[in-house]
């Protein structure tokens, strides 16, 4: 066994030979924080009077969720064969949504742990990340976790995993992180099997930029891979996608607290802190250089975040809003994904369209919105970007039902993505059958073992966006696990199907599908309404519609009995007091025409009908 | 009775008034003050009701039906006190025993506790006074001895004529002895009211017709008619929830509402307020119209409710404990609100608009309340609309004699839609 290393490296007077980066691909409850835990233990940079649970994640939904959304580097100290080396672990994003940023992750490193729960075996998402990080061309070192559980199968799942990437099940190292079993092994490993980073010292400096957080004291901190060269406390750089310079005013590694240093060399990653108050200055893939000395190329790779999924947010009480721009504003200094413009509903009044990662990035960012600025909104039905053509042959994108085009349309285009579903075999009849309902094309099946199969589809994003996962995992009674990237975009026979309350259009329920699935969609919302909407003094026909023509159609009869039967002294006072909380109730009502509609009935109307959207994210 | 009290302020062990209702008693000496007596026991429990009321014959000392009327006798002396030391006296106009059952008490019982109300307060010319009864508990004799005692008005518990109706109100009564307790409240020369429920699950309308069509045989003075309603913690909430029993259908009701004022008017009886038909207007319930013209009366008994002037209180509601305070001499009162302008307002708009003379357009809009709380005065726009909608009846074509004359009044379809009504009205 190794001893942990007496006297640590010092930063930018390391010898890349002697540097070690890699990250942990791992599903969310796989137990990567937890094994991260030991490792910060057994390399001596936390003592054991410091450590808490799950020490690298900060914030708190994230602690609350058991995931861990922004990714961080942390320094550790190793000693093997009497030599010390220098690592660093960089987290990765778990989920889909953040694909882009995993691969900027994986970017900055040369290995990768592939980390299995020893119970569960590998999940879509995992295998998604393993696939990427075999693209980049990582070292992948084979690891199942939790073997201490008496449900552990390590025999099983090392088989599948020396299947998967082709070594053998001997590779496959067996650790717990609840434990610390095997952890000091794995540690040797990393530095026996992750290559050495390779860079030119004398070279103008260039550092990728991996991830970019907000903190209220200090403005941006932004965490990066030098390359090339090396960057030093005080001196001015530059980021080569805007050229914009900044001063350096601190510069350092984690371990895991800051440390500041004079500088980073070759192969180090560590953070940068500018003054700048907003990430957007400092995006993730950009290349930092020395404004002095600057390089010539920028590190490939980059890519501005591009919103996939977009969804309308208002205030239930509009006289929010204001509150909901100033969150949303605070929001996006963390968020350099998060793109936001005020819309203006008829029925909801005034709220913004926002532009999301994925569906994970919308329901963290609205659940944030909700704990940490007390608001209470509602959230229109996700839509993804049409490309629509019109007659004249000019094309719009639309974000919103809204603003599809009103006259004849020659083509409209939508995302579609390669969708990944692992699986036990016995659900491969649901899952296809599911898929197909959704406008699937399957493209492929492989047996991951035995009983395990990975099913690959080519779907509509607009198919998985509402309540897909939901329904893929009450139809394989939770088992399934979904992947899914963007693969273009092709033409389709979709259609905006609009509701009408009396005659009148409620924009909030108008939504894009396509002509063979607009029936139900306008069956199954209008008989929602007429079970929401309370009976008013008239009666009030629920409509829906494509242009003109009406597809579906429900009537909420007018209300009759309106009226307390009894009313002598003791039912007086309770008589008064009902009506004041329904004077009350009316300012929770919205207007649509001259029909109340309460905020309730576009709530539940707007959620899936399988459990609600919390649910789907935590999974 | 609902048997859940209010949330309200304590009511000092005194029962003092406080100054506002002090200030204001005084100059409502010319409104009629009236006296509600609660009697909290019955035989049978019924599914559906949710007053204050109680099978056991024993509640606990002074709670018992033999102790009961002197502990009622009691709050009416300290009832008598409290108000005394406020403002002059002034006559009893209407006297009303409810319950519960009254006459499960024997009728020299009832007698004894009217007399001391005389006693005490005093009956003004021609007072109204009240009692309900059970159709099983009344006799020729019983009657004649009600009468005696200074009842003017007999208030019978009949619900329905259709013994599968009844039998899921849990009313035990046997429907042929209404005709007889009306006969005997008749000859002993008391006005007659009869109360009937429409709506109860499994009624059809021609169960409902059969009912309204029996009581109209009768040729009773009043006819009250009430829907049903479902109370939360009743019997029949369960039953409904478990599935025992059809939920109450509030289009049912209305259809029945429809018929209840075709067959009365066609024999006679015209509304006077939502529930209410009386034969002409003297034969109203007075002391019910008081409770919605803002009147005074004073409620004794446990859970009974009181207003003097802008206050309303409430007692204890078990009668053990509302013996206790009683026997005591502290006031048996649970809570109490003083009302403000702008409940003022709106308990002046609902309770106006239930009955036939409505609400007088120019007297609500000059409120000093409505003023005073920022209300918004009604418009002509307002009741255009209300008009157009059918639930308030046009003006007049000659402007002079109608009553309707500045006057909001429902239309039979702004009856069954009161309180749509009323929240447009109350803006």
């Amino acid at each position: 066994m190794s001893p942990k290393a007496s006297k640590p490296l010092v930063p930018a007077q390391t010898d890349p030979a002697a540097t070690r980066n890699f990250c942990i691909i791992a599903h969310i409850d796989h137990g990567k924080s937890t094994l991260a835990d030991r490792m910060l233990q057994l390399t001596g940079v936390v003592q054991p009077r410091d450590m808490k649970a799950q020490y690298l994640d900060r914030m708190d939904i994230e602690r609350e969720r058991g995931i861990t959304i922004k990714s961080q580097a942390v320094r550790m100290p190793w000693e093997y064969a009497g030599e010390t080396f220098a690592f660093h672990m960089i987290d990765t994003p778990g989920h889909v949504d953040f694909s882009y940023e995993v691969s900027r992750s994986l970017a900055a490193c040369e290995g990768a742990l592939l980390l299995v729960d020893a119970a569960q075996g590998i999940e879509a998402q995992t295998l998604a990340n393993l696939y990427l990080a075999m693209e980049h061309d990582l070292a992948i070192i084979p690891v199942l976790n939790k073997i201490d559980l008496p449900a552990a199968m390590p025999d099983k799942y090392a088989e599948e995993l020396a299947h998967l990437i082709g070594c053998e099940p001997d590779d496959v190292l067996r650790v717990s992180g609840k434990t610390g079993e095997g952890v000091e092994a794995l540690l040797d490993r990393i530095v026996e099997e992750v290559p050495a980073p390779e860079g030119q010292a004398d070279a103008p400096a260039r550092a990728m930029i991996f991830d970019s957080v907000y903190d209220t004291y200090r403005g941006v901190v932004t965490f990066v891979r030098v390359v090339d060269g090396q960057l030093s406390h005080r001196e001015k750089i530059q980021m080569m996608s805007t050229g914009v310079t900044h001063e350096l005013l601190e510069i350092g590694v984690s371990s895991p607290e800051p440390e500041a240093t004079k500088g980073l060399g070759v192969g180090e990653v560590g953070y940068l802190i500018t003054g700048v108050k907003d990430v957007r200055q400092s995006k993730v893939g950009d290349t930092v250089t020395s404004a002095k000395n600057p390089a010539v190329e920028i590190i490939g790779g980059y890519e501005d975040p591009k919103p996939m999924v977009f969804s309308g947010l208002f205030p239930i009480d509009g006289s929010d809003f204001p509150v909901l721009r100033e969150a949303l504003e605070k929001l996006q200094l963390n968020d350099a994904a998060l793109n936001f413009e005020p819309e203006t509903s008829t029925a909801l009044g005034f709220g913004f369209r926002v532009g999301f990662l994925g569906l994970l990035h919308l329901e963290i960012t609205r659940e944030r919105l909700e704990q940490e600025y007390n608001l209470e909104l509602i959230s229109t039905a996700p839509n993804v970007v049409y490309q629509v053509t019109g007659e004249d042959g000019e094309v719009s994108t639309v974000t919103n039902p809204s603003e599809f085009p009103e006259g004849k349309i020659l083509e409209i285009r939508e995302p579609v993505v390669d969708a990944t579903i692992i699986v036990p075999a016995e659900y491969i009849g649901a899952v296809m059958e599911l898929c197909q309902s959704r406008r699937g094309r399957m493209e492929g099946m492989d047996y991951l073992s035995e009983e395990r199969v990975e099913i690959r589809y080519k779907m509509p994003l607009a198919e998985i966006v509402f309540d897909f996962f939901d329904q893929l995992k009450s139809r394989t009674k939770g088992y399934a696990s979904l992947n899914w990237q963007a693969s273009g975009e092709q033409a389709a026979d979709l259609v905006k199907v609009d509701i009408l309350l009396q005659g009148d259009k409620v924009d909030a329920f108008s939504a894009i599908t396509h002509r063979d699935h607009a029936y139900s969609y306008g069956v199954k919302m209008a008989s929602k309404l007429k079970e929401l909407i309370p009976r008013q003094q008239f009666e009030v026909p629920i409509q829906a519609a494509i242009g003109s023509r009406i597809i579906a159609r429900e009537n909420i009869r007018a209300i009759r009995k309106d009226v307390l039967s009894k009313c002598y002294g003791g039912d007086i006072s309770r008589k008064r007091k009902l009506l004041e909380k329904q004077k009350e109730g009316k300012k929770r009502m919205k207007m649509v025409g001259t029909v109340e509609v309460p905020q309730e009935a576009f709530i539940a109307a707007l959620s899936s009908d399988e459990g609600n959207a919390k649910e789907k994210a935590k999974k | 009775m609902p048997t859940t009290l209010p949330l309200g302020d304590p009511v000092p062990a005194d029962g003092s008034f406080p100054p506002e209702v002090r200030t204001a008693l005084p100059s409502r000496a010319d409104k009629p003050l009236g006296l509600y007596v609660h009697i909290p026991f019955c035989s049978v429990r019924c599914g559906y009701c949710d007053f204050n009321t109680y099978t056991a014959e024993d509640l606990g000392p002074g709670a018992s039906h033999q102790s009961y009327p002197d502990t009622l006798i009691a709050e009416l002396w300290f009832a008598s006190r409290a108000y005394d030391d406020a403002a002059p006296p002034r006559a009893l106009s209407t006297v009303f025993f409810g319950g519960g059952t009254p006459t499960l008490l024997p009728a020299e019982e009832l007698a004894r506790i009217l007399g001391t109300a005389r006693d005490l307060f005093g009956f003004a010319p021609g007072a109204e006074i009240t009692t309900e009864a059970n159709p099983d508990t009344v006799t020729p004799e019983s009657a004649q001895l009600l009468a005696q005692a200074g009842f003017t008005r007999l208030s019978l518990g009949m619900q329905s004529a259709v013994p599968h109706v009844l039998a899921t109100l849990d009313r035990t009564h046997n429907p042929e002895n209404v005709p007889a307790a009306h006969a005997a409240a008749r000859a002993a020369g008391l006005e007659t009211s009869l109360d009937l429920i429409y709506g109860t699950p499994g009624e059809s309308l021609e169960d409902w017709q059969q009912s309204l069509e029996a009581a109209i045989a009768l040729e009773p003075d009043h006819i009250s008619a009430y829907s049903l309603i479902i109370e939360e913690g009743t019997a029949m909430a369960v039953q409904i929830r478990r599935g025992v029993l059809p939920d109450i259908d509030p289009d049912d009701q209305a259809d029945k509402y429809l018929l209840t004022d075709e067959l009365l008017s066609a024999a006679g009886y015209q509304w006077y307020e939502v529930s209410n038909f009386s034969r002409n207007r003297q034969t109203r319930s007075r002391h019910n119209l008081n409770y919605w013209l803002d009147s005074d009366w004073w409620g004794a008994g446990p859970g009974a409710h009181s207003h003097l002037a802008g206050m309303r209180w409430w007692n204890v509601k078990h009668p053990a404990a509302y013996a206790q305070r009683v026997h005591q001499g502290v006031s048996p009162g649970h809570g109490r609100e003083i009302l403000d302008a702008q409940a003022k307002v709106l308990e002046h708009l609902m309770l106006r608009l239930r009955i036939r003379e409505g609400l007088d357009l120019a007297e609500y809009n000059a409120l000093p309340e409505l003023a005073a709380s920022g209300g918004v005065p009604i418009t002509q726009d307002q009741l255009g609309q209300l008009v157009d909608d059918g639930l308030l009846e046009p003006g007049p074509a000659e402007p002079t004699a109608s009553y309707r004359q500045g006057r909001a009044v429902l239309t039979l379809k702004g009856r069954l839609l009161a309180d749509a009504v009323t929240r447009r009205l109350a803006g």
